[in-house]
Formats: C-alpha cells, sequence, structure tokens
C-alpha cells in the first residue's frame, strides 16, 4: 500500500481585490486558480481538491458564490473531484458571513472546513495548514 | 446636531474636479466598480423600513445610566456618519482612478447621509427632546470624541490622495466600531433587537464601503516606489495609533461606567486587525488581545461561531452524500 505523501491540492477563485490569492499565496501549497473572465480557458480539475473562495454580496446572500465559481462547479468532472471548501469573508456581513461556504458544502455534499476573514491571520495560516494535512491525509487513506 | 460645515470650520477647502465627462457604464475600466456599484444598490434600505418603535418597551427597562450611554454612543456614531458623508466620501471624488469610481463615492456619501438620520429615528423613538439635546451638546463636549472627528478632518482636506483613503478606511472600517459595540451587547440580552437590526445594515454597508476604498488604495499604491510604499505604510501605521489611543480613551469615557472597557478594547482591537487588511496590510494585533466576546459576536453575524467549522469545530459529523447537477440558476439563492 503506498503511504498519502502528497499535500492538498488546492483550487481557488479570487477576484481583482486579490484577498484570496493572498490567502492561499500563505498557505504555501499547489494551488490553481479559476480564470477571473470568461473570455479565458476554462480550469478542468485532474485530482482531487479543496476549493477555497470569497463570499460576495450582501444583499440577502443572493450571488454569494462568484459566478466564476458556478461556472466551474456546474462541470460534473470538477464537481466530482471537490472535497472539502474554504471560505473567505467577513463576519460584518452578519448572515452573509462566509455564506458561499455553505452553499457549496450542501450542494456538492463536503464538509466547510474553515473559514477566514478578508485574508486571514497568521493563526487562520497555521490552523488551516494544520487541518489541511489532517483531512488530506484521512481522505488519502480511506480513499484507498 | 449642526456639524457646522467641518472642511470651512477647518479653514481649508477640498479640491473639486476641474473637468467632467459623462459617464459610460458601457466601458468599463474596473470590474470591481461595477461589482460594487450593484452590491451597494442591492443593499440599500431605508431606517423607515425598520419598526423601531417596537423597542420603547425594552429602552424603558434601561436604567438611566444605560440610556444615557445609548444616547452618547450613536451621537458619537451620528458625528462620523455626517463627516463621512458630507466630507470624507465627497473628497474621494477629485482622485478617482475611473469616473465609476466617482459614482461609487456619490453612493457611498448618499448612504452615509442615510446612516446619520437613521441615529436620529432612534432618537426620536425612544428619547425626549431634552435627552436628545442633552446626548448632542455631551457630543461636542467630549474632548476625545471631538479629537477623533479633527485628526480625520485633517487628512481629508490635506492634499495626498492615498492618505485620504487610509483616514476613510480607518473610519469605515475602526472608528465607528466603539459605538457598534453597544447596540450588538443590547442584542445579545434581547433588548433594543429591532436597533441591532438597523445597526447590522450599517455595518454591512461600512464594511463595503471599507473594503472598496481600501480596494482603491491598494490600486493607488501598485505603481508607487518602494520609498512611496513605506513612507505611506508608516503614515497608516502613526495614523492607527493616534487614533487608537483617543479611541481607548474615548471608550473609558462610555463604558467605565458600566464596567464593559476591557470588553470593547478587544472589538477594537478586531476590527483594526481588518481595517489594517481592507487596506493589504497584515493584521497587528495577536490573537489573544482579539477574542472577542462570543456573545458579542454572534450577534453581530449568528454562525460565526467557530463549531460551524470542520478544522476548528468539534463537529466532524458530516457525511458525504453524493453531489447532484447543478445548473447556473441553482446557485441563484
Amino acid at each position: 500500500m503506498q503511504l498519502a505523501t502528497t499535500s492538498t491540492h488546492l483550487i481557488y477563485f479570487s477576484s481583482v481585490s486579490g484577498n484570496t490569492a493572498r490567502f492561499v499565496e500563505k498557505l504555501g501549497l499547489p494551488a490553481e486558480r479559476i480564470p477571473l473572465f470568461p473570455s479565458e480557458e476554462p480550469l478542468q480539475a485532474r485530482d482531487p481538491y479543496v476549493l477555497v473562495l470569497p463570499t460576495y454580496g450582501g444583499g440577502e446572500g443572493r450571488g454569494a458564490v462568484p459566478k466564476q465559481v458556478i461556472r466551474f462547479l456546474n462541470d460534473e468532472g470538477n464537481r466530482n473531484l471537490i472535497r472539502g471548501v474554504i471560505a473567505a469573508g467577513n463576519t460584518n456581513f452578519g448572515e452573509g458571513y462566509c455564506l458561499a461556504g455553505d452553499i457549496i458544502a450542501a450542494k456538492c455534499q463536503v464538509p466547510l472546513l474553515y473559514r477566514v476573514e478578508v485574508f486571514g491571520t497568521p493563526d487562520d495560516v497555521q490552523a488551516v495548514q494544520e487541518g489541511l494535512d489532517r483531512f488530506w491525509t484521512q481522505q488519502s487513506t480511506t480513499s484507498r | 446636531m449642526t456639524v457646522t460645515d467641518p472642511a470651512h470650520a477647518i479653514g481649508k477647502s477640498i479640491p473639486l474636479v476641474r473637468a467632467v465627462s459623462a459617464i459610460n457604464w458601457n466601458r468599463i475600466h474596473d470590474d470591481k466598480d461595477v461589482e460594487v456599484w450593484n452590491r451597494l444598490v442591492n443593499n440599500f434600505w431605508l431606517p423607515e423600513k425598520i419598526p423601531l418603535s417596537n423597542d420603547v418597551q425594552s429602552w424603558n427597562t434601561l436604567t438611566p445610566e444605560e440610556q444615557q450611554l445609548t444616547m452618547r454612543v450613536f451621537t458619537g456614531l451620528t458625528l462620523l456618519d455626517t463627516i463621512q458623508g458630507t466630507v470624507g466620501a465627497i473628497s474621494l471624488i477629485p482622485d478617482a482612478i475611473t469616473p465609476h469610481e466617482e459614482s461609487v463615492y456619490t453612493n457611498i456619501a448618499f448612504m452615509e447621509s442615510v446612516h446619520a438620520k437613521s441615529y436620529s429615528s432612534i432618537f426620536s423613538t425612544l428619547a425626549s427632546t431634552p435627552e436628545i439635546d442633552d446626548a448632542f451638546r455631551w457630543s461636542e463636549e467630549n474632548v476625545n470624541l471631538q479629537k477623533k472627528a479633527q485628526i480625520v478632518l485633517d487628512y481629508y482636506t490635506g492634499d495626498d490622495p492615498l492618505k485620504r483613503k487610509v483616514a476613510s478606511t480607518l473610519l469605515e472600517s475602526f472608528l465607528f466600531y466603539s459605538g457598534f459595540y453597544l447596540p450588538m451587547y443590547w442584542s445579545s440580552r434581547a433588548k433594543l433587537t429591532n436597533t441591532a437590526d438597523m445597526i447590522r445594515l450599517i455595518i454591512r454597508d461600512e464594511a463595503v464601503h471599507g473594503y472598496y476604498i481600501g480596494y482603491k488604495f491598494q490600486k493607488g499604491l501598485e505603481g508607487a516606489s518602494d520609498e512611496r510604499k513605506q513612507e505611506i505604510k508608516d503614515y497608516t501605521f502613526n495614523l492607527l495609533f493616534e487614533l487608537y489611543d483617543n479611541e481607548v480613551q474615548y471608550t473609558q469615557d462610555l463604558y467605565d461606567s458600566v464596567g464593559l472597557t476591557e470588553d470593547v478594547k478587544k472589538f477594537l482591537h478586531y476590527n483594526a486587525n481588518k481595517a489594517l487588511m481592507n487596506l493589504g496590510y497584515e493584521p497587528m494585533f495577536p490573537k489573544d488581545v482579539t477574542d472577542v466576546n462570543p456573545a458579542i459576536l454572534s450577534a453581530l453575524s449568528p454562525n460565526a461561531d467557530e463549531n460551524h467549522d470542520f478544522f476548528s469545530g468539534s463537529g466532524s459529523s458530516y457525511v458525504i452524500g453524493k453531489a447532484e447537477t447543478t445548473e447556473d440558476e441553482d446557485w441563484d439563492f
């Protein structure tokens, strides 16, 4: 039996403000970005991944999941490989705090692993690195 | 309150744009302008929609000291919203990078005026005219509140566009929170809950404002020299420290008598970190001083508790089900 030596693969979306990209960068894990513009080549997931995304809106929850992420997950191949979701947001949005994470967790039946505010504190980075490490090891061993 | 034309009160005037081109929303330079414009429009609200009068009974259960504290907190917030609506957001217009950015600032300015008026709705619903006058008199005489206003106003009328954005973001994302704490506190004790609903709408608006102005600040800083970047960073942290020191004293003035000062300070640290992040800087306060009272946090955001998360909470009882087919409209919640 092969031991799980690979680290978590991340797929993320970040708008031009780049907060989620910055958080992902700090995690230091292999990551691919969902393209911002429809004119770009769509991303095709090849391996299981954890999705990291910001929450949009605040307008009664409508449009919380960025359109680019919807387009990505509407692809069955991409949807089948999602294993968990990490959401970025701001508690000042009240009920809308990290709502995109809840929506995707429910839709795709995967756990909402963690929520960060803006681009995360150093403590968040550490918690997510450690959490993903455990989660991915568990995933790799149970899926074999 | 007659905040008598603060820009003129300090003997300076704000530069106005010299030429105006019609705004073409069909030629977008920065998608963020459209996204934020749409978000602000969708979030639009007016105080008349909130049934504040349902709080009258609850108001009468507060002690006279608690009522006075609440009135003072709200006059302080009124002052900040007045500044941001009549000076702050307007002062950003001449520096706008895109024409659509100008439109967003006009929206922000208008909503700040709605916020300022909202507090008057609370006052007229809950308090008597002498109580209202008394609270406004206090806001004009409180040294720390006036100093806070003066520090921000000075930067709004200064001639550095990036520094104006820093001052504006710190106002939107940090300075309001010594005041926002109290309605969240009352709400956590099931008091003044309609008032709290209204404050949550204000908090949501300020979050978009702080995010957007901070983003435009970062865009403006992008092409700057390393020397200039360092200058702005030093300026930002110095201003934050200056405002923070004053904010601690203001918090003591308000909350010492009810024993909540330390709790409020944690809320200040927590929000100062987010203000810095909105400006693209790393958070400054460590977690042992940003551990906001969970009751306050859940009054702010009902699902903010850690147990919600798989990594940090105790709940690991999720079931992997079968993922369903999704279409665009499924996601449009």
